[in-house]
This record gives structure tokens, sequence and C-alpha cells, in this order.
């Protein structure tokens, strides 16, 4: 699951996936601003088959709260 | 110009938006002609364009349906795989005076004009980020730039679609999708063909090129806009009007 929210990440953020971890944070960071969150947010939706709706979004801040989302509501 | 692009009109069996989606077809792109109510005259613009050799589908959705909206731009994207430009036409009026309007008649015309707008876009713009580029034309009015007696539902709308033209232009630069509206003056279609003949010589008298315009004079301002030479023009409202708001 990591591996693959890892690499979402890179791809639509181009980010380097050799220096994303767990901690990683997508605003400080990534740099991604609510525009970008969106757009990767919504490739998780397609890639995991889940919806995260807007209220769930303040619990994503890196890119390990993603991977205990997913597996908490998958 | 638009060859291997896919548009989506709301509106399009008559009037205005016929004639755009007639324009972006003989231009290349493959059309979307959206209906409410009138199949029959839908499926002849779409008997139309493929006459000219061009590429159509027709599909219904009452745009002023949230959910509808997105089940038709689902539709469209399995149909076609794309969408690069959105003409946000569909529109009504129920015109009276301020004072005996019901509520209902502003409803219906906000619902459809301005929520059907927002709509439309809500559902296509997420496409078009992934695509990273697209074009959404949104019809507005001089009535939404001016005002106009008799009209407070339908320029409140109007008014209202420059603003949601310009919230989203800023919103979705930065994926490469431009936002623009065209605000048309007194047009020939059957929606300007039914006010009193008083009306129309008064409104005559205040287009300073003397007469009313054609549906033609709005879709050659609707290519523009969707096409690649418009690249850099996002959150505008480009008056076809013979001069009325300057």
């Amino acid at each position: 699951m990591l591996e693959k929210v890892k690499e979402i990440v890179a791809e639509s953020l181009g980010a380097e996936i050799t220096t994303l971890t767990e901690a990683t944070s997508f605003k400080e960071d990534l740099a991604a601003d609510s525009l970008d969150l969106f757009e990767v947010v919504m490739a998780f939706e397609e890639e995991f088959d889940v919806e995260i709706p807007s209220e769930d979004l303040e619990q994503i801040g890196t890119i390990g709260d993603v991977v205990k989302y997913l597996e908490a509501h998958k | 110009m638009l060859e291997g692009k896919v548009a989506v009109v709301t509106g399009a069996s008559r009037g205005i938006g016929r004639a755009v989606a007639l324009k972006l077809a003989s231009e290349g792109a493959a059309v979307v002609i959206n209906y409410n109510g009138s199949a029959d005259r839908a499926e002849e613009v779409k008997s139309e364009i493929e006459k000219n050799g061009g590429k159509a589908a027709v599909m219904q959705c009452n745009v002023s349906d949230f959910q509808a909206c997105e089940n038709f731009i689902k539709e469209v994207i399995s149909e076609f795989g794309r969408l690069d430009i959105l003409v946000n036409n569909a529109g009504i009026t129920r015109d009276g005076l301020l004072m005996r309007m019901s509520e209902e008649d502003f409803d219906a015309v906000v619902d459809t004009n301005l929520k059907g707008t927002f709509n439309c876009i809500r559902f296509a713009s997420r496409q078009m980020m992934k695509q990273r580029c697209g074009r959404i034309i949104n019809l507005s009015s001089v009535s939404g730039v001016l005002g106009n007696a008799g009209q407070a539902n339908y320029s409140a709308s109007k008014a209202g679609v420059i603003g949601l033209t310009k919230s989203a232009a800023r919103e979705l630069a930065s994926r490469g999708i431009t936002v623009n509206a065209i605000a048309p003056g007194f047009i020939n279609t059957e929606m300007t063909q039914d006010l009193p003949e008083k009306v129309k010589e008064g409104a005559v008298a205040q287009i300073p090129l003397g007469s009313f315009g054609e549906p033609e004079d709005i879709a050659e301002a609707a290519a523009f806009l969707a096409s690649d030479k418009a690249r850099y023009i996002t959150g505008q409202v480009l008056c076809v009007d013979g001069g009325m708001a300057m």
C-alpha cells in the first residue's frame, strides 16, 4: 500500500519517489496547494476505489496519513 | 482548428446553442449536443453535423439537476474518452416585473442558468484537470452586464455566471484550463421572437450597430475562445452585442 501511494504521489505531484517517506508532508515538503491535494486525492480515489469526502481531507497531511486512511476505509 | 477535440454544448437543440454546436463541429470537434426537452430538434442538429462530415452525439440532461449532470459528464467521457470544450449555453427566461415575480419563476431561471452552469463545470473540470487543458465557455448576457427591466431573475442569473466564470478561471488556470464568458446582446432566436414588437423596437434603438445579432455571431466568438488562438485569455467577458455594453 505504501509503495503504491508513493507512486501516485510521485506521479501526481512530480516528486522524486526515492525522497518520499511516510513522514513526507504534502504541504510542507512537497509544497502542494489545495488544487494539488485535490488532484492527488482524485488519483487515490480512482486507484483504491474509495471516496474521500472533503471533510476527511483535514486528516490527511502526510503520506503516512493517506495509508492509514485508506487502510481504515477500504 | 479543433480536430481531435471533444466539445459539449448544453442546450444545443436550438438557438445560440445549436449555432455553436454546428460551428464547433465544422471546425473539426466531435460535439455532444445536450438537450432537455427537444429531443427531435437535437437529433436534427446531429443529422446536420453528420451530413457535413462531422461527428456528433445527442445526450439528454436537465442541467439544473446536480446528479443528472454527474451522470451526463460521465457518459460523455465513457463515450469519447476526453472532454476539451464545455459550452454552458442552456438557459431559460421567465420575464416579469420584479414586484410581481413569483418565487418559482426566480428559482427556475437561476437553477437552469446559473446552477446549471456550475453543475456542468463541477463535473467537467475534473476531467479537464487530468488532461491539463480545457476550455470552458459560459453564456452570460448583456442583461447580466447592464441589467434589464423585467428580467430580475434572468439578469441575476447571468451576472452570477460572470462571477462564476472569474472564480473558476482563477481556480483552474494553473491546470491549463481557461474559463470565459460570452455576453450576447439581442440575438434572433426563439427566446427573443416572443418579445412584443414594441420592446424589440426599443431594443434596436439601444444597439449602436442598429440590429439584432444572429446566433452565428455568437458561434464565431465561441469557436475563437475554444481554439488555441485564445490560449492566453481567461476570466473575460466578451460582449457580442452590437455595442450595447461598452
